[in-house]
């Protein structure tokens, strides 16, 4: 029997990293797609870092930041009294910086794909930039934002090096399955790498399936047909 | 009364353009917009609704100061109790017809005056229809009701009856009279349609490269160069053929061919594409009903 653990801490991380990346990555997207700020360029590009950084390169300065050692880790562990070092919060963190583009961007380009006539059209009928981001942009976008969530929770599911850096490998906490599997092949355990392996790649594939078939309309389609 | 002198630098496809409007209407009156297209009639809607900032100038309607810039005033669109009627409608794709306009609502408002426009567009059967299944000119409707909801002090229509046959555009600009009847916003209105103009407005501002006009009589400004002012269209040269003596013309002329009989020395100036206008002078036309 294999242990469940690292499966069960993977899409933990991954359903909490989508949550809270759902949540700050509609503002950023807001500001990003309609700011006209000079700034813009160098916060889409910050933003868009995760996507080309060896995941390495980003697990070892969250480290050296989060470290106790070091002046703002051990402030966060005086203060707050959490370390962000070897935790499942600290993978949280990462996994919110590691996967950001891949929620902001979907979303960002689901704002400006939208006929700016939309947005200008609920400010003349007098409604507030709230309520016309939730009544009239959010729910004709909605694509983007199914496309980024799952972006977002696939691209956490598959991380390695961020979380081998600055989570380590504590079963039960940090050990996700990607290390699993690593762990288990260097072990010479083949069949429990591949029970690992094979539950990924089929919970990925359905997960991006699912996003060709609703973004693609096909589910659409279906309903349509079952109407007639 | 409506005081508008703004002025605006624009980037447009033609290079740099500075619009420059002045434009005083009365209260309750209809004005129409009339220019070539990037005139800067649509950017003259915006700056009245909000959604685009002169650099310079003030609008105040009917006493309130809607924009100043020497004084720094601005009021947000939400401010400006304007409807707007888009050229791609913008209607909420998420909604329904009804759900469209009652999102238009004003905090306690009346919901009976979503039924009074639903009928005025005559759209009761279709009410709960997202805009994805209605026709473009049902969605034309939708829009224009959509636009009357908050009882605007002033109606910006931009093109409004553009891409409707002709049942169509009559039915509409009779909601358009009939609402102007009821509740008397001032609108401004952008057509190119000569016949709509004349119809629906009083006035008439021409755009020429961003500066208006001095106001005109829509009337007149479209027959002042008539030549006797009793028959005349204008058309497109499509074909010159002779036939013995004659030259046969064939026109162009609001989506009908016509054919007229010309002299050699008449067909010697025109050529293929010419844009021409043909007038009767000695007969008086005779309508027949066909419908």
């Amino acid at each position: 029997m294999i242990d469940w653990s690292p499966l069960i801490v993977t899409f933990k991380l991954a359903a909490l990293t989508t949550g809270i990346l759902l949540i700050i990555s509609i503002p950023v997207a807001y500001w990003l797609a309609y700011s006209k700020s000079r700034i813009t360029p160098i916060m889409e590009t910050l933003v868009s870092m995760p996507l080309v950084l060896p995941p390495t390169v980003l697990g070892f300065y969250l480290l050296v930041a989060f470290s106790p050692g070091n002046a703002f880790g051990g402030w966060l562990e005086d203060w707050l009294g959490i370390r962000f070092v070897f935790s499942f919060a600290g993978l949280v963190f990462a996994s919110v910086v590691y996967s950001f583009p891949f929620m902001v961007q979907p979303i960002q380009s689901g704002f400006s794909n939208l006929p700016a006539s939309l947005k200008e059209a609920s400010y003349v009928l007098g409604k507030s930039r709230i309520a016309t981001l939730f009544k009239v942009l959010l729910p004709n976008m909605k694509s983007s934002l199914l496309t980024g969530t799952v972006l977002a929770f696939a691209h956490t599911v598959g991380e390695f090096g961020v979380v081998l850096m600055i989570g380590g490998n504590i079963p039960g906490k940090t050990r996700v399955a990607s290390i699993a599997v690593y762990d288990e092949v260097e072990a010479l355990n083949y069949a429990a790498a591949n029970t690992y392996s094979l539950i990924l790649f089929v919970i990925t594939f359905i997960l991006l399936l699912l996003v060709y078939l609703f973004n693609g309309g096909y589910l659409k389609k279906l309903k349509y047909y079952n109407r007639a | 009364m409506i005081e508008i002198s703004v002025h605006k630098k624009l980037h447009t496809a033609d290079g740099e353009m500075t619009l420059s409007v002045e434009v005083n209407v009365e209260k309750g009156e209809i004005v129409t917009l009339y220019g070539e297209s990037g005139a800067g009639k649509t950017s003259t809607l915006r700056m009245l609704a909000g959604l685009m900032v002169p650099d310079t100038g003030r609008i105040v309607v009917n006493g309130k100061v809607w924009f100043d810039s020497d004084r720094g005033i601005n009021l947000r669109p939400q401010q400006r109790n304007t409807g707007f009627m888009f050229q791609d409608y913008a209607l909420f794709p998420n909604m329904s017809v009804r759900g469209n306009l009652e999102f238009a609502l004003k905090k306690g408002q009346d919901k009976s005056t979503v039924e009074k426009l639903v009928r005025l567009i005559e759209l009761e059967h279709l009410q709960e229809r997202t805009p994805d299944t209605l026709s473009g000119g049902q969605r034309q409707r939708v829009a224009f009701a959509r636009t009357l909801m908050a009882d605007p002090d002033i109606l910006l229509l931009d093109e409004p009856l553009s891409a409707l046959d002709i049942k169509m555009r009559m039915k509409l600009q009779n909601y358009i009279l009939q609402s102007h009847d009821e509740s008397r916003p001032t609108i401004f209105l952008i057509s190119h349609d000569v016949r709509e103009i004349i119809r629906l407005s009083d006035t008439l501002y021409e755009l020429r490269k961003g500066v208006t006009s001095q106001p005109q009589k829509s009337t007149s400004f479209f027959t002042s160069n008539a030549l006797s002012g009793k028959f005349q269209f204008e058309g497109e040269v499509i074909a010159i053929k002779k036939e013995d003596v004659v030259f046969i013309v064939t026109l162009l002329v609001s989506g009908h061919l016509i054919k007229i009989i010309a002299q050699a020395s008449d067909v010697e100036k025109l050529a293929l594409g010419d844009k021409v206008i043909v007038a009767s002078k000695g007969f008086n036309p005779t309508i027949y009903k066909i419908e």
